[in-house]
């Protein structure tokens, strides 16, 4: 076992999978020196502030049998890139009748919780998640993020991997033998339980952690599900805790309209044999349909913490 | 390959013919109500296609634009399977899933045509980057209109190439007209290559109608970027012949008549049929006996396409994501 980072994960598994696959390529306005230095800068690139441009050469490129990785940085930025997502990467296999696979990695951090203002602190993933074509992964600790992120770039598709920069500095123990690859679309149980399915998303992991012990010493046993990936979703690991425990509470650091916290809530209101073993209302805790102020007790204000959540189970827990 | 020898001046010919005719059929077809959605007809800018395909290798890739049947039929695509696309039949490119817009063909190195103005400038980037990671000597030709210098990444993908000396040759067809706009009233240089300059790469203006000055220009534009010194914008001044797309109707015709009668008297095609006579290249009976070969063919093309299946209605849940 090594101790790492969140950050260092991510750093280590892209290094591990540029050694391992000759294919695979890197575009960043600010690569890894030491990568640099390891692999050169035909495979390491140091790219200008063209996030458009970056993320149509990888479609490019991947159509000619390369792996690229694009570190947007910020999902912020990746917004100046979208058509080259929206209308490209997402839809270039499709439209062209599957010719040719475009296995690639678009990185993306969003920094709520971190006094960054509205621009970076937008979590962005539903807006992705939406597109078709498009694989979506989020991991929440270190060692999901090395595994998620090796996947990502051993997948033939594209997938964004989205980074909470409030993780980065988080540390995990991470296994150092064998690949420690997380399938894409896997679900984990981060706590079981039997009374309460608490879906948490990103850095909302911890919170909803703290929340579920905080009530256990009430006797109230909260089931913590983080999906992981996006898209695909594991729906059916989600339906079967609610099947068990009744009530589901989703938390996400997002605006509610349209996001991955309704898509949630949908995908287990239209499952006949999830609903009616509902026992409360399914509930959301996310962020209003705000943008994300900067002053600590503005943000602190929005973003869904450990007392809103415990306050939303217990609320829950009241309906028998 | 020189331009000058007469097998290679016959077959350029014969490219030229095939387009013109394809897409005088297209626009009949679509007009019949026999295919469906947009065609936006290449018709006027021949000679660009053909003049720059004429120096590329199958391992070679280009990237299209909206405009896209005339470079796919220079990249050496099948003209059966385009027909089949166009009328949205299985047996299509795209298996009917992409349309005249988005017609590809990998394997002839023709990464594709693309609805979005100025979007091929990012990916042919790309198929230059792949090509300087294969190490080989590989080119990317990037296709597109005098429109899309406005976009953003034209500019970015320019500065890019030239910074990591991608072997791209980025041919722009200066038609004069992005959709309804005079190409003047969009980009404040009096030419698009001027703006190469910037970009620390060659920009050379082409006649766009002569099918041997696009050849010559785009030779030296690809043995550049094939020794590794980097890329180059050639801009091809062209007329399209009919309007900027067409879905049921011919669209109304807004340019200026003097303009129209100008470029019209500057066709590619009867240009060059001048070339082969006046060298006796090719003789009338021959070039009339070129044309109704490729008019049997298009015959042809359309029986095929007729005869090929429609996707059933749950293929449209395939391709969406590899295995």
């Amino acid at each position: 076992m090594t101790r790492l980072s969140f950050a260092a994960a991510l750093d280590s598994a892209l290094a591990e999978e540029m050694r391992r696959d000759p294919r695979v390529f890197t575009m960043s306005t600010s690569p890894s020196p030491a990568l640099l230095a390891e692999l050169g800068p035909l495979r390491v690139k140091r790219m200008p502030i063209s996030e458009a441009t970056m993320t149509g050469i990888a479609v490019g490129s991947a159509g000619c049998g390369f792996r690229p990785v694009v570190h947007w940085r910020s999902v912020t930025f990746a917004f100046m890139a979208f058509d080259q997502v929206v209308n490209q990467a997402c839809k270039i296999r499709y439209m062209f009748g599957g010719q040719r696979d475009f296995p690639i990695v678009f990185r993306a951090n969003y920094a709520t919780g971190l006094r960054s203002a509205a621009q970076h602190s937008q979590t962005g993933y539903a807006l992705y998640a939406h597109l078709a074509g498009l694989k979506v992964v989020l991991p929440s600790g270190a060692a999901d993020a090395r595994g998620l992120l090796k996947s990502a770039i051993r997948d033939n598709n594209p997938v964004v991997c989205f980074e909470p920069s409030r993780i980065d500095p988080l540390e995990e123990d991470v296994a150092d033998d064998g690949e420690g690859l997380v399938p894409i679309g896997v679900a984990s149980v981060k706590r079981p339980g039997t009374d309460v399915t608490l879906v948490a998303l990103g850095y909302m992991v911890y919170p909803a952690l703290a929340a579920a012990e905080e009530l256990s010493a009430d006797g109230a046993s909260v089931e913590v599900i983080d999906p992981r990936t996006l898209v695909p979703l594991d729906v059916d690991r989600i339906r079967q805790s609610v099947r068990k425990t009744g009530r589901l509470l989703v938390v996400d650091e997002s605006p509610p309209t349209c996001s991955m916290a309704a898509e949630i809530t949908a995908s287990v209101a239209e499952d006949w044999e999830t609903c009616r073993a509902l026992r409360a209302p399914v509930r959301r805790v996310c962020t209003p349909a705000v943008p994300i102020p900067f002053s600590p007790p503005l943000e602190d204000f929005v973003l869904p913490d450990q007392a809103r959540i415990a306050g939303t189970v217990r609320e829950l827990l009241g309906y028998t | 390959m020189s331009a000058l020898e007469p097998d290679a001046c016959i077959e350029m010919y014969r490219q030229m013919v095939l387009i013109r005719h394809f897409e005088e059929l297209a626009l009949k077809l679509r007009l019949d109500d026999r295919i469906h959605g947009v065609v936006h007809p290449y018709s006027g800018q021949e000679a660009i296609a053909v003049g720059v395909c004429a120096n590329l290798r199958v391992t070679d890739r280009i990237v299209s634009n909206h405009r896209g049947h005339g470079h796919c039929i220079a990249k050496g695509a099948d003209v059966n399977r385009m027909m089949a696309e166009l009328f949205g039949r299985r047996t299509g490119y795209c298996k009917g899933k992409g349309g005249s817009m988005h017609i590809a063909d990998f394997d002839a190195g023709m990464l594709g045509a693309n609805g979005i103005v100025g979007a091929g400038l990012p990916i042919t980037a790309g198929a230059g980057v792949a090509a300087q990671l294969e190490g080989g000597d590989a080119v990317a030709v990037g296709f597109f209109g005098d429109g899309a210098t406005g976009e953003g990444p034209f500019h970015e993908s320019l500065n890019i190439a030239s910074l990591l000396k991608l072997p791209v040759v980025w041919v722009c067809e200066n038609n004069q007209y992005a959709a309804e706009t005079p190409v003047a009233a969009g980009l404040a240089a009096p030419n698009v290559a001027d703006l190469a300059a910037g970009y620390d790469m060659p920009g050379v203006i082409v006649d766009g109608n002569d099918v041997l000055a696009v050849y010559a220009a785009s030779r030296e534009a690809v043995q550049r970027a094939r020794a590794g010194r980097g890329p180059t914008l050639l801009e091809c001044k062209t007329w399209r012949h009919h309007g900027h797309a067409l879905r049921d109707v011919m669209p109304p015709e807004r340019r200026p008549a003097d303009q129209i009668a100008l470029w019209q008297a500057r066709d590619p095609i009867p240009a060059f049929e001048t070339f082969l006579r006046t060298h006796g290249l090719l003789n009338d009976e021959q070039m009339a006996d070129i044309g109704l070969s490729i008019d049997q063919d298009l015959v042809d093309a359309v029986a095929f396409a007729d005869a090929s299946p429609y996707p059933a209605p749950e293929e449209a849940l395939e391709d969406v994501f590899a295995l």
